[in-house]
């Protein structure tokens, strides 16, 4: 058993739902208890799709254990058939049916239905959510896609992106445009509004561009086998990321590396004389693997912020990752554990987090910006507006998106010159950001986080009412770096008591 | 009353099996624990349970709640002997993190309940182990056998045999609500001269809340039956009434308390005619857009009953289906006795069968769960989601404006918005 309070991901059954809502004619059937419908409403309210979900459960209730339940399936079986006639169906268990072992595929088989029966076999006591998406849309595939005869004009499938995936509507519009403009149709995107019909003509597309790795990783590998079509490795999310995207499909098409920049703005952007208080920002990046691993090179090379930490709660993109991560000469943080996630960030005490809304909750507790870069999101990020990641809109998106939080280069000034001003003091927060920051009592030591489970707390070390004064004029946004960058500085020097000298001292010493 | 109307009383029940969109009992996790200042409430289940808490509780998870959910893994369903040790283990992990708490609850879920694992006998063991200091108690909000609310009916009735023997005359107020209306019961009843009055839950551990032979039971809420049944057993007496919604089950809900405790009508009258004249003149005024216009609920929370009462007498709307997904007569009885004939009453559900009928009948407003109701906006239905009528100060009289603003503001929106939804 392990104590559970937040969870990055759903069980498994939630990633095929993910597949199945994303498209249409297509129905599953999932055997499940009385109260496993509340996943409809990630649907219905997070994502705000205006239909339900094409799931029938069985919602069986204590009454029908025993055999009562593989009657029930099969009910829910046919009358799903009979109602809604998809072209095809899928079937499977959730956890609870899982230890009742009532074998969904079997029972559906023996029922002879008139279309397509795809079984699903997803361990939910040992995987999660994105293997759940991963392998449902690999069943599909399997299960109907055939080899077919080429499209005349060079033509991509679009796989990976699904319901309830970060910013994967306008995903597909931004990389369908930057496609086109290289003279490369899309044939299917998958499973994405695709039907069991689509599907079954992937194969007449001429290569597959792998959105998004964790949940069409397998779908690929297996096209690749079966049907001869190589996919795309380039996750198209940043600048450079795009331009060895299109790099990529060239070479795989023979087609001209084309990619129009006129609507590209971040490289301006962030070149102008605004942004250069962006210089070595110290940033922290978490989330599903793939966005991490695309923030991370954009931060870097494209923002010019230092990356102090990177992770993922996804162990199918650890190693990844952890690549990535020692090229910046860190260790990659791999942990479902949010505790975890916390405590990393209270250490590296970053001036900006990029992760998923559980990093967006951390960082209000703990006073630090954050922007967010990968599910699981809420309701507002799902928005009303044009916001891809990828391509070159994306880039423009990202700029915008990651900048906001940080307080301005004009205002950060302004705050550092009169970081007494009446107006200007800590809990009036930063002025773009609307709503009063919540007052924090003047006797009160600036909230650093509590002690989390395992971190050590530096109570050896004691600041001197003097040096404590002086600490609470460094500005909020960078006061909880400069307490640990002066506690370690005392720590290092087996000094147990810390003056205002110390402090200036320490800075002297982390100055960059 | 001259000429009895027939009532929802005598019309039969229409019952469906099928496809039922509800939540489960864990849900009820999500308020308990904040009624319960001392508690702690951990489910012992599956990643789906705790992603379940998760997405119900929307930010409250960032808030230090004080519930999780233990798990189980691949090992755990192995071999069922460890099963026990490591609940022993992740409960000294719990208690030794979090001093505060003085009552510990172990849920039960769909999968523990389906492997049998025995939480109650774990219960007695860790009871035995951390007394005085903490109560372990056990019950089960699993969706094989719980319904929403019926988690708060199962944590309840499970406190019930753990609770101190009293001979004292009392009243035992029950349910959990919000602290603002808890208060204003209080209030009244004390105004009343009704007392000593207890309520269960109490809101800390050494509140003292005794039940005996001289124990009267006032409900507070209609899905309680489990509860009030577990009363009856140590010797208390329920009052039968309508549930306090709008001014008229408030009025009906305390005068059946006053009349238990032969109260005069002066007293009565002297006590309840300012909120009662504040509840009607407010319910009247959120109330106009409600008028004449129909009413259909889909099962949820067993609130639907008492609800619907409120809606058709005091609002002047017309319901064409009642859904709930139990009906507990000696609990809702009086509501539905006042409800005229006319509506389909409906227990349990086949979802889709339901939402033919719902798209035939095209009521004016549709109360449903959050996964059906933009699906139904989409379609051209207005829809008020019920779950909200469960998290929002709803009881009483200085709420009764507030309930039927509830109602009414799905339908003053509706003739708000000039561009329409594609």
């Amino acid at each position: 058993m392990k104590l559970t309070v937040w969870t990055y991901e759903g069980p498994p059954h939630v990633g095929a739902m993910r597949v199945a809502t994303a498209m249409k004619g297509l129905h599953y059937v999932l055997h499940a208890p009385q109260g496993d419908t509340y996943a409809d409403l990630l649907f219905t309210m997070i994502e705000r799709r205006n239909h339900r979900p094409p799931v029938t459960y069985t919602t069986f209730q204590a009454r029908d254990l025993g055999a009562d339940t593989a009657m029930l399936f099969k009910t829910a079986c046919r009358d799903a058939y009979d109602r809604f006639r998809p072209q095809a169906m899928i079937v499977g268990a959730s956890c609870t049916a899982e230890l009742i072992q009532d074998d969904p595929g079997g029972m559906a088989e023996a029922m002879e239905l008139p279309v397509p029966v795809i079984a699903l076999d997803l361990p939910s006591y040992q995987r999660k959510e994105n293997f759940g998406a991963d392998e449902a849309l690999f069943q599909i595939t399997r299960a109907l896609a055939r080899p077919v005869d080429r499209t005349e004009r060079v033509s991509c499938n679009l796989i990976g992106p699904t319901a309830l995936g970060f910013r994967h509507r306008d995903d597909v519009t931004e990389l369908t445009r930057l496609l086109s403009d290289m003279g490369v149709d899309v044939n299917v995107v998958a499973p994405l509004e695709a039907t069991p019909a689509d599907i079954a003509r992937l194969g007449a597309a001429h290569f597959n561009v792998l959105m998004y790795p964790e949940t069409g990783e397998s779908a690929c590998r297996w096209m690749e086998r079966e049907l001869g079509l190589p996919f795309t490795r380039t996750v198209p999310i940043g600048v450079g990321a795009t331009r060895d995207f299109v790099a990529e499909v060239a070479e795989l098409t023979g087609l001209a590396p084309r990619l129009d920049t006129k609507r590209l703005r971040l490289p301006w952007y962030t070149a102008s004389v605004d942004s250069t208080y962006l210089t070595g920002k110290r940033v922290f990046i978490f989330g599903d693997g793939t966005y991490v691993v695309s923030a991370a090179r954009i931060a870097r090379d494209e923002m010019g912020f230092e990356v102090v930490g990177m992770g993922c709660y996804n162990r199918e993109q650890a190693r990844a990752v952890r690549r990535v991560a020692s090229d910046f000469g860190l260790s990659a943080l791999i942990t479902d554990d949010y505790l975890d996630v916390e405590a990393a960030i209270a250490d590296l005490a970053p001036e900006l987090i990029l992760g998923t809304q559980m990093e967006r909750h951390i960082g209000k507790r703990l006073g630090i910006p954050c922007a967010v870069i990968s599910a699981p999101v809420h309701v507002q990020d799902f928005p009303a507006r044009y916001s891809p990641q990828m391509g070159l809109e994306g880039a423009n998106v990202i700029f915008d998106t990651w900048v906001h939080p940080l307080v301005m280069g004009l205002e950060e000034h302004l705050l550092h010159m009169f970081r007494d001003d009446f107006e200007f003091h800590d809990d009036a927060g930063a002025s773009h950001h609307g709503g009063p920051a919540v007052p924090r009592s003047k006797a009160a030591p600036d909230p650093t986080p509590a002690v989390v489970d395992g971190a050590a707390d530096p109570g050896t070390v004691i600041w001197l009412a003097e040096a404590e004064s002086e600490l609470r004029k460094v500005p909020f946004f960078v006061r909880g770096k400069a307490r640990r960058n002066t506690e370690a500085f005392a720590h290092d020097r087996g000094q147990h008591e810390i003056s205002v000298e110390t402090l200036y001292e320490a800075k002297a010493h982390y100055a960059r | 009353m001259t000429g009895r109307v027939p009532s929802c009383a005598e019309i039969p029940v229409l019952r469906q099996r099928g496809q039922r969109e509800v939540f489960c009992g864990l849900t009820s996790i999500i308020w308990l624990h904040r009624k319960m200042q001392d508690a702690f409430f951990l489910v012992v289940g599956s990643r789906t349970c705790a992603h379940l808490l998760q997405s119900a509780a929307g930010v409250m998870i960032f808030a230090e709640p004080r519930f999780g959910t233990a798990v189980l893994e691949e090992t755990d369903l192995a071999g069922m002997a460890d099963a026990q040790d490591e609940i022993d283990r992740e409960v000294e992990r719990l208690l030794s993190r979090r001093t505060d708490i003085r009552r510990l609850f172990l849920v039960g879920s769909c999968p523990s309940e389906v492997i049998k694992l025995d939480l109650s006998k774990a219960a007695e063991r860790l009871s035995r182990k951390y007394a005085p200091q903490v109560r372990v108690l056990n019950f089960s909000g699993s969706g094989i056998e719980t319904t929403f609310t019926e988690g708060e009916d199962a944590c309840l009735a499970a406190m019930v045999p753990d609770l101190p023997e009293t001979d004292d005359r009392q009243l035992l107020m029950v349910g959990a609500l919000p602290d603002v209306v808890q208060d204003q019961a209080l209030s009244l009843l004390d105004q009343l001269g009704i007392g000593p009055v207890t309520v269960l839950p109490s809101m800390r551990a050494d509140d003292s809340v005794g039940v005996g032979a001289n124990t009267v039971v006032a409900i507070t809420q209609p899905f309680l039956g489990e509860t009030c049944a577990a009363l009856e057993r140590r010797g208390a007496r329920h009052i039968a009434a309508t549930f306090p919604f709008g001014e008229v089950g408030t009025t009906a809900w305390l005068r059946a308390i006053a009349d238990e405790f032969g109260l005069s009508d002066a007293l009565f009258e002297r006590v309840t005619e300012a909120p009662r004249a504040r509840a009607r003149s407010a319910v009247a005024r959120a109330s106009e857009v409600l008028r004449d216009r129909s009413v259909f609920f889909f099962p949820d929370s067993q609130l639907e009953i008492p609800l619907a009462r409120f809606l058709t007498t005091e609002c002047g709307m017309r319901a064409v289906e009642i859904g709930a997904p139990y009906i507990h007569r000696q609990l809702v009885g009086p509501d539905l006795a006042m409800i005229p004939e006319g509506p389909v009453l409906s227990e349990g559900q086949d979802v889709d069968l339901q939402l033919d009928r719902a798209r035939a009948a095209r009521a004016d407003l549709t109360v449903c769960g959050l996964g059906l109701a933009n699906p139904l906006e989409a379609e051209g239905l207005t829809t008020k989601w019920a779950i909200e009528l469960v998290f929002t100060p709803v009881h009483f009289y200085e709420q009764a404006g507030d309930l039927a603003g509830l109602f009414a503001r799905p339908l003053r929106r509706r003739d708000m918005l000039r561009v329409a939804a594609e």
